[in-house]
């Protein structure tokens, strides 16, 4: 009998029985092995950061001071839409801080219980702004011309937080009698595209391809503030959005976490926030 | 007298049953090897269909978000396929014989949309033709702005996806023998007629294949579509933008759309083969 056949079999019954792994998406995964090189392998330790792409300039800046006074950290980034790393914290994401622009997305991840609960603390606040290019080529001078017909509109996708702000504030604006009746509707029928994240409304606004974004104020600080020209929304209308900040449960870095977390809700974070047109918190 | 010829038997081949078991299954365990990928390949594949029931994708299939995105993806990749093919196929007949500098130089520009990222066609399309763009400034008091519309999504894949065809093209162009051609010349056909009645006829194998990476390529376009066409459903929101932003809050209508892209391309794919097979065994 010739056991070719079988050794094959065998190898290949071994090789799919070794791959077959649990399919359940959401159980904590294992906890992957640190790399070899990097960070750790200098005698730093990494800090991975899961922060919405608003705090791109505010941690950024926050990262360096905090680097200088603990001086064996690295802080290492990863800026996206909240929902998108929600996704990724919830199916095991390797991280060791969670900054949300929403706490929508903070509650997906404490659901799959990769945050507790009680670990979760607002640590900074935001609202929305219309923005136009610096040239404003639409002439945009007050909210009711949003609603304008053939004004090129830019939101962000209703999944981002600051698209559903966006949403919110169109919903008030329909009950407010200042607004013409079907403000939401007209202004909808505007909309060109729906962003992944509040950065890409922003630089498609500045590059003059559209006429129209509503972001947050933070977003009109920094290097793109020289193209872009913003128009107040009044706070009746306006959505405060509140940033939550947790450790994640399984950090690699349970000593150095909290520090971040409470850097940032202390003076100094806070006062790179607040450089950065966030409204910090006064008391955590 | 007379020959005697023997007729002498070819040497047969090594019969296999006398080599030893153990030689024969070291010698044909090499084909383990092909596993890794293989599997690398196919577990992915095989995973989504058991994350998503039959139930989930029928609910999945109801949704007009979803039902938008696979629209919009199959009619804007079949015109990226016409346009490639039709613009495509002059630039291919240039380039497939000429050794000039000048064509070296024009072959290497036409790879390039191939080794860019797509953000970077995204990018450089947004610069061209938007509003402020090079030849878009030019373009918007005319009216015509492109970035956003599903003519953009069509422009997005095209400039990521024709150079597959024109390689393609240019290679089945160049297999075509010179003789035959110059024989059709002689006979007194022109270079369209020859190009009609010999080059096509002897080439088209590899112009269908350049299709079909022509629309495997644009059918997955993702990072050129949503810089410079944006993300709107039912107009610009192509099934890779979809599964992007669907996989952010409902896993479903992400699985769901990647189960019927790769469904399709299956079908399409062993198609296309089959077709081959018949065709090069007449």
């Amino acid at each position: 009998m010739n056991p070719l056949p079988k050794f094959r079999s065998l190898a290949l019954m071994l090789l799919l029985s070794a791959c077959s792994l649990s399919p359940n998406g959401t159980a904590a995964t294992p906890r992957p092995e640190p790399p070899s090189t990097g960070p750790r392998s200098a005698g730093l330790i990494p800090i991975t950061v899961m922060a919405a792409s608003s705090l791109t300039g505010p941690f950024t800046e926050i990262a360096k001071d905090f680097e200088s006074t603990h001086w064996n950290s690295k802080v290492l980034f990863d800026f996206a839409g909240s929902q998108q790393l929600a996704q990724q914290l919830a199916n095991g994401a390797p991280a060791d801080v969670f900054a949300s622009a929403s706490p929508q997305y903070m509650d997906t991840v404490v659901m799959s219980g990769r945050i507790q609960a009680g670990g979760v603390k607002t640590f900074a606040r935001n609202r929305l702004v219309v923005i136009t290019p610096a040239s404003n080529p639409a002439g945009l001078k007050n909210l009711t011309d949003l609603a304008r017909p053939g004004l090129k509109l830019i939101l962000a996708a209703q999944e981002v937080p600051v698209g559903q702000y966006s949403l919110t504030f169109l919903e008030k604006a329909a009950v407010d009698p200042a607004f013409p009746p079907g403000f939401k509707d007209r202004v909808l029928a505007n909309v060109v595209s729906y962003e992944p994240d509040d950065k890409t409304v922003v630089t498609k606004v500045a590059l003059g391809e559209a006429d129209a974004g509503i972001v947050y104020s933070s977003d009109v600080f920094g290097a793109s503030a020289a193209n872009l020209v913003s128009l107040a929304i009044p706070d009746a209308l306006n959505v405060i959005a509140n940033y939550p900040i947790a450790v994640v449960q399984d950090s690699q870095t349970p000593g150095l976490a909290p520090d971040f977390v409470g850097f940032v809700l202390g003076p100094q974070g806070q006062a790179i926030l607040g450089k950065y047109g966030f409204v910090p918190v006064t008391s955590p | 007298m007379v020959a005697v010829v023997r007729t002498v038997s070819p040497p047969s081949p090594p019969r296999l049953t006398q080599k030893p078991r153990l030689r024969r299954a070291i010698q044909g365990s090499w084909e383990l090897l092909t596993l890794p990928l293989l599997l690398f390949i196919l577990i992915p594949i095989a995973s989504l269909f058991f994350h998503l029931t039959p139930a989930d994708l029928v609910t999945g299939l109801e949704q007009a978000q979803v039902r938008q995105a696979i629209q919009l993806s199959l009619t804007t990749s079949l015109a990226t396929v016409v346009l490639s093919a039709a613009l495509g196929t002059p630039l291919a007949y240039y380039l497939h014989r000429r050794a000039s500098r000048l064509a070296r130089l024009i072959d290497t520009l036409v790879d390039l949309p191939i080794v860019l990222p797509p953000a970077v066609a995204g990018v450089a399309l947004l610069t061209a033709f938007g509003r402020q763009g090079l030849v878009g400034r030019a373009m918007s008091p005319l009216g015509v702005t492109l970035p956003f519309t599903t003519a953009a999504v069509i422009m997005a894949q095209t400039f990521v996806a024709a150079p597959l065809y024109v390689k393609s093209a240019a290679l089945g162009f160049a297999g075509v023998d010179l003789e035959l051609r110059r024989a059709a010349a002689l006979d007194g056909a022109n270079r369209w007629q020859v190009f009609q009645h010999v080059v096509v006829p002897l080439s088209w194998v590899s112009v269908l294949s350049g299709c079909l990476l022509t629309w495997a390529r644009a059918m997955g376009e993702f990072g050129a579509t949503i810089i410079f066409a944006g993300n709107f459903p039912g107009r610009t929101q192509t099934m890779p933008l979809a599964i992007y932003i669907g996989f952010e809050i409902d896993l479903r209508v992400a699985l769901t759309l990647s189960i019927i892209l790769v469904a399709f391309s299956f079908v399409v794919l062993a198609l296309v083969r089959w077709v081959l097979n018949a065709r090069l065994d007449r």
